[in-house]
């Protein structure tokens, strides 16, 4: 009844789910329950519903994901501890860069 | 010759005399002003002391009494931390054990006599064209047969975004706010300048909301409709925001364009279907003419209805991006 390529995706959803969960990192995180969102709505796919893919495409894998970055990125845990070191000079490069531009 | 007596204030009359003065009881000669000043300062001394040693008692006292309470309190810290655990992995156990035995209860996947394949579902995939005139039975259902329901969803959305306005929205003209934005401004490096950014934000915006304008106005005879063709434009808007900055769609949006427009769609959508909901869903015979299946301009009020739904959710996508951003839209 369900075909191979359906066990992958399965599996990979299953192995998204737990890494997910079990990541340290806040930002890897995000990213893998994006890659889980895009492996749901090929499944939603599959199950003869693209309402739902395309939706699921849209929300779980864009807009939602977008609101984690900006929430890590208020609560400064976007970054790790040797890249905070290294925050101020990148900033004021950047100033320079767009003054200039 | 009397003799000079050195302990002339010891006498009985002395005494008797002090006494009717009420100076000091009359036999008792240690007491009251008969003290002589060393023997008071050596009293003060010892009183002091007294009082210093008291006070420092006193203090060993209430930080014993603050290290106990403070022990207690961690104690009850502990306890409760254990308890939480315990309680939330019996929790979670008991949750999994009922997902699962719901999964293992579930009919089988695409058997002929399951639940999914009673009159209902028929009927709708019989009746559905000549019903609604739409061509994507799904359309017709969450648009016509069961409208009540998706405009309850809108809701639910609208309610989200006022609900996200209410928790994270800044007024720029209050202290906190003008701190606010003074520490945390997230716009002082707008715009960005970012070659790659800005050049794909060029080619894909286009594409992207002229996709999901596609997706809404065809809503009613392919895949999609309202709600995702809604959420890809507010993709859309927030890959535009986040090339360009602030400055250039505060142009075109606003909170007053929300509001407007959410508003208005929501309106527009509880008035043409409030007919339905009292009636029954299926109860008077709509004047909207239903069209030729299959045409752009058919399907009677499913399409104005999912460029409502559409409207609506673009906004409060775009409007969470920009209240989690800078509090403000």
């Amino acid at each position: 009844m369900i075909n191979p390529f359906t066990f992958v995706l399965l599996g990979f959803l299953i192995i998204c789910a737990i890494a997910a969960c079990f990541c340290k990192n806040f930002l890897t995180s995000v990213i893998i329950f994006m890659s889980y969102s895009v492996v749901m709505s090929i499944l939603w796919m599959v199950l003869e519903s693209p309402d739902l893919a395309i939706t699921e495409a849209a929300v779980g894998a864009g807009v939602t994901s977008v609101l984690f970055f900006v929430t890590l990125k208020k609560i400064h845990a976007m970054n790790d501890k040797k890249n905070v070191d290294n925050k101020a000079p990148m900033d004021d490069k950047e100033k320079d860069r767009s003054a200039d531009m | 010759m009397s003799r000079v007596r050195s302990d002339y204030e010891k006498t009985l009359w002395r005494k008797i005399v002090r006494f009717v003065n009420g100076e000091n009881d009359l036999f008792d000669e240690q007491s009251g002003f008969n003290i002589e000043a060393e023997e008071l300062d050596a009293r003060k001394r010892k009183l002091f002391f007294e009082e210093a040693e008291w006070n420092k008692k006193k203090v060993q006292i209430t930080e014993l009494i603050e290290e106990r309470s403070e022990e207690s309190e961690k104690k009850a810290v502990r306890l409760y931390e254990r308890f939480y655990r315990l309680f939330a992995v019996i929790t979670c156990v008991a949750i999994i054990a009922i997902l699962l035995a719901t999964v293992v209860n579930l009919p089988d996947y695409g058997d002929a006599s399951n639940p999914v394949n009673n009159v209902v579902s028929r009927k709708y995939i019989e009746d559905g064209i000549e019903d609604t005139g739409a061509v994507n039975i799904v359309a017709g259902m969450i648009l016509d047969y069961r409208a009540f329901d998706t405009l309850g969803e809108s809701h639910v959305l609208f309610i989200a975004a006022v609900c996200v306005m209410i928790l994270l929205k800044i007024d720029p003209d209050s202290e906190k706010g003008k701190r606010f934005i003074s520490l945390e401004n997230d716009r002082a490096y707008e715009p960005k300048n970012d070659p790659i950014l800005v050049w794909t934000t060029k080619i894909l915006v286009p594409v992207i909301i002229t996709y999901g304008v596609y997706i809404i106005l065809n809503g009613h005879l392919s895949p999609g409709g309202g709600f995702s063709g809604g959420a890809i434009i507010g993709a859309g808007l927030i890959l535009y925001l986040n090339a360009f900055g602030f400055k250039k769609t505060e142009k075109f949006f606003t909170q007053k364009t929300f509001s407007v427009v959410s508003v208005s769609a929501l309106l527009f959508y509880s008035v043409s279907k409030t007919y339905a909901f009292f009636t029954g869903a299926n109860g008077i015979h709509s004047f909207i003419s239903k069209g030729t299946p299959g045409d752009i301009i058919s399907a009677g009020l499913i399409l104005p209805l999912n460029i409502c739904v559409g409207a609506v959710v673009a906004c409060t996508m775009y409007s969470f991006y920009g209240m989690f951003r800078k509090g403000g839209l």
